[in-house]
């Protein structure tokens, strides 16, 4: 395919296609709304770690005597409904996803644009009932909103949060749907199944969660409201309800949510370790199907969560056999990006540093995911330390590694600006050194019985829990420094060409940034994802991506 | 502060080994593989890193055999570990046929201790080593956990319904206890300690603090104070059904189905009889919702529990029983 770069004269990119606020809250561009949600992410990230901040500040000291436990409480609720809702969940998909998916199926715009702003509209809408309830005090459920203590015992406002949450679910489903019919119906000529980038497919079965999982979290949350108004006796014991119906309808959800969370930041990495391998990876249908795999079987190991409830033991037994299949298709993405690897060339550019970083990382949050799945382990460890190590290695270590290393990657074609080099390798080092030291004592702690969500705590633990925050400040100081050069290179960074990376894909082959239709001319696609073979026509590029 | 770093804790169950032999075959299954992968990685980074801009990587033909070699592996591993794993699980729920009935009732902020001879503690549990101990584990208001990690032990306090844990104490000692499930305003302060006795102290602690009377008899006082007797006869079904030699037993009920007598069953059939009713009766019963707590509900099934079990006393003659 011809390049569409050089041609002819200069269309302006799309954020120069307009002007003002107005083109900005009206746009139906995709790559524009990407950054709106990127704003708003990045907004929402900022407020869960501040209190994550806190929260590690408390756990200093084996006493609570920082702030009060009802406070310490509503912190690490808030942290988690903001961080699962507001951030994880739409992290990458709204954002590198929305930009992404339509340009890399050569696409002009999403199926749906006006679905799309809406999706944004909805997601903020959700997240001002959030902020009231912080506004107002706050919740202090945890979020995973266990009733009966959400529905008779909290006094907090579990309603405006839950509504929050609520409306924010109908984002998730907009841009699930949006996805889902711009891959079937939109690709471009020649783009068969097989030849997509591994990232739309990551994002095709995450869109399937999207769309089948969050409606249960809706009727989930709605039965609550009921419940905690009305008393309709569906969770409460006192009137006849069962708890643990609860649990096992918000895992139903819940549990998927985590693949909706993760599976696009290995579609990310499959972008980057190929890129910076300069080599197609190895096993691509394998990676392909394993993400279909993921989402699919993430459907049925809910009840992992219900271990020590006292639910059936015969169910507890198929949930964990179910549970550690789930660890195949996850394996088999790691062996084959390792894999790829083998007799590349490999480069330490910034996204590549997160990629690898994502690889550890993800190996050690998969592995503890089979130790919690292992019955025998988790009637000691569930509800532990143990497993807010595991979920964060699964969460931070994958899914904002994932995030950050797709941003640093695409960062020169959604602005058409370079950051610098020191500096962003600076960043991604202290930000694996600082996640490892935060949480990998939390482990050891979980396996020593220290409960999740404990405001104070036996003395024999400080030092661990010292090591946690020592950590935590590391890694709040490597999450700001992107920020700043980042905020920085929009302005003052140097203009990047349209492939500085010499990578492949259709991304690569328009202007940046790109105009606002993406492509003047429909490309035709005429060869595989990661065609990065001479006989395929790849020209390597002949200097370095300039950095500052 | 201590600047000792603890890496592991106590075992003092008959469980503990078992638990701690799955998790440091699993933690050796991670280390080898956590190592393997990263150190590859590292390997093929720095083997094979970038000398020339325009280098180019050599493509590779997916490989079929090392595709299925590395699904198959992990996948034995795993199921090798699931085997291993739900053993044990299984075990912590067969709770031995001569294990001593203790309840637990969770109530925020606090775990309280009914022993089978009527002694009651709150947040401290003395137990004896060396005899198997089953807990019935319930919550007066919203789900808490019972969690004893020296004894690698956890179960939920649900209300409305009894859980069933047992442990055998092996090291004498005392240790901790948490609420594992959040439960609101002082969670992290709904602790406890278990304080394991060598057999013949316990029984010593158990005669110091002699109650008046065993959780049974306290039952039975009840029994006749509510008025449970006037139906529930030991001579005659007539009006409901003679309660001696039924806990544990299925029950045919009026819907042809068959439950069995859980500890969970006798209770819902207190709080709520019309919910399950058993054949070739009437749904005369009257609901106690909202009459007993849950202490009281405990001290009826154990007396229910009790009946025929080990004497043929009359309802009418509690003072005859302990």
């Amino acid at each position: 395919m011809t390049p569409l770069v050089s041609t002819g004269k200069r269309i302006p990119d799309y954020l120069n296609a307009a002007y003002g606020l107005k083109s900005w809250l009206f746009t139906t561009d995709h790559k524009r709304i990407a950054l709106l949600y990127m704003a708003s992410v990045t907004m929402f990230f900022f407020l869960g770690g501040l209190m994550a901040v806190l929260i590690r500040l408390e756990l200093v000291t084996p006493q609570g005597d920082l702030v009060e436990p009802d406070v310490y409480n509503r912190l690490f609720t808030m942290h988690g409904i903001i961080m699962v809702f507001f951030f994880l969940i739409p992290a990458i998909p709204a954002t590198l996803g929305n930009f992404l998916i339509p340009i890399m199926i050569g696409a002009k715009d999403l199926a749906f644009p006006r679905i799309n702003l809406g999706s944004w509209y909805v997601y903020n809408a959700g997240g001002l009932f959030t902020m009231y309830s912080i506004l107002n005090g706050g919740v202090d459920t945890g979020w995973t909103f266990y009733t009966p203590f959400s529905t008779t015992f909290s006094n907090t406002y579990v309603l405006a949060t839950g509504l929050g949450i609520f409306i924010t679910g109908f984002s998730s489903i907009m841009t699930g749907l949006n996805f889902l019919v711009t891959i079937h119906r939109m690709r471009a000529p020649g783009l068969t199944w097989f030849r997509l980038p591994l990232f739309v497919w990551a994002h095709y079965a995450t869109s399937i969660i999207m769309l089948l999982g969050t409606p249960v979290l809706a009727i989930t949350v709605l039965l609550v409201a009921l419940e905690r108004s009305f008393h309709i006796g569906v969770f409460d014991p006192a009137y006849g309800g069962d708890p643990i119906l609860f649990q096992h309808l918000f895992w139903f959800y819940s549990h998927p949510a985590v693949y909706i969370m993760v599976l696009p930041a290995m579609g990310v990495i499959s972008e980057l370790i190929t890129c910076f391998a300069r080599k197609r990876v190895f096993g691509y249908r394998f990676i392909a199907y394993s993400s279909v795999a993921i989402a699919v079987l993430g459907f049925l190991v809910w009840g992992h969560h219900m271990f020590t409830t006292g639910q059936s033991i015969y169910a507890s037994t198929i949930f964990s056999v179910l549970s550690m299949l789930v660890a195949v298709p996850s394996a088999i993405k790691v062996f084959n990006w390792t894999a790829t690897l083998y007799r590349g060339s490999i480069s330490w550019d910034t996204p590549m540093l997160y990629a690898l970083g994502f690889i550890g990382l993800f190996t050690i949050g998969g592995l503890t995911g089979v130790m919690l799945a292992t019955l025998g382990i988790d009637i000691h460890v569930h509800d532990t330390y143990f497993v807010v190590a595991h979920f964060h290695y699964i969460m931070v270590g994958g899914t904002i590694m994932g995030y950050l290393g797709g941003i640093h990657f695409w960062w020169p074609k959604i602005t058409g600006r370079m950051y610098p080099a020191f500096w962003s390798k600076f960043a991604a080092i202290t930000i694996f050194i600082g996640f490892n030291l935060t949480f990998f004592p939390q482990f050891i702690l979980g396996y020593m019985g220290m409960p999740r969500r404990y405001h104070a705590y036996p003395d024999e633990w400080q030092v661990l829990n010292v090591m946690s925050s020592a950590g935590a400040s590391i890694l709040g100081v490597g999450y700001l420094i992107p920020m700043i050069y980042l905020a920085w290179s929009m302005r003052y960074g140097p203009r990047a060409e349209a492939n500085p990376w010499g990578a492949v894909g259709l991304e690569w082959e328009i202007q940046s940034p790109p105009t606002a239709h993406n492509f003047e001319t429909e490309p035709v696609v005429d060869k595989e994802a990661y065609a990065y073979t001479a006989e395929q026509g790849y020209v390597p590029p002949t200097k370095e991506a300039e950095f500052v | 502060m201590n600047f000792d770093i603890p890496l592991f804790p106590e075992s003092a169950s008959s469980l503990a080994s078992q638990v701690d032999n799955i998790y440091f075959f699993a933690l050796g299954v991670s280390v080898v593989f956590s190592v393997l992968i990263a150190g590859t990685i590292f390997f093929f980074a720095s083997r094979y890193k970038r000398r020339r801009v325009d280098e180019m990587g050599t493509p590779e033909q997916t490989n079929m055999m090392l595709e299925l070699t590395w699904s198959v592996i992990p996948l034995l591993i795993m199921l090798f570990m699931f085997a291993w794993g739900t053993k044990v699980y299984l075990e912590s729920y067969r709770v031995p046929r001569d294990a001593d009935q203790y309840y637990v009732v969770g109530k925020r902020w606090m775990w309280k201790f009914q022993h089978p001879e009527g002694n009651r503690e709150i947040n401290t549990f003395h137990v004896p080593k060396g005899r198997p101990i089953e807990l019935i584990i319930t919550s007066e208001d919203v789900i808490h956990s019972l969690f004893i990690p020296a004894f690698r032990m956890k179960r939920d306090a649900v209300p409305g319904r009894y859980n069933t844990a047992w442990f055998e104490a092996t090291k004498t000692g005392t240790y901790d206890i948490f609420c594992a499930e959040y439960c609101g305003t002082e969670h992290s302060l709904m602790v406890g300690k278990v304080i394991v006795m060598e057999p013949y102290e316990y029984d010593d602690w158990l005669q110091g603090n002699k109650p008046e009377q065993s959780l049974a008899s306290s039952g039975a006082e009840l029994f006749e104070a509510k008025a449970c007797h006037t139906c529930h006869r030991l001579d005659s079904n007539a009006r409901a059904p003679i309660l001696a030699n039924i806990a544990g037993k299925p029950r045919l009920l009026q819907n042809g189905k068959t439950v069995d007598a859980t500890d969970t069953y006798l209770r819902e059939s207190i709080m709520n009889p019309k919910a399950k009713i058993v054949a070739g009766y009437q749904p005369i019963m009257p609901t106690f919702q909202g009459q007993l707590t849950e202490e009281q509900l405990l001290e009826l099934i154990s007396y229910i529990k009790n009946l025929g079990a080990d004497q043929a006393q009359t309802p009418a003659d509690p003072a005859a029983e302990g």
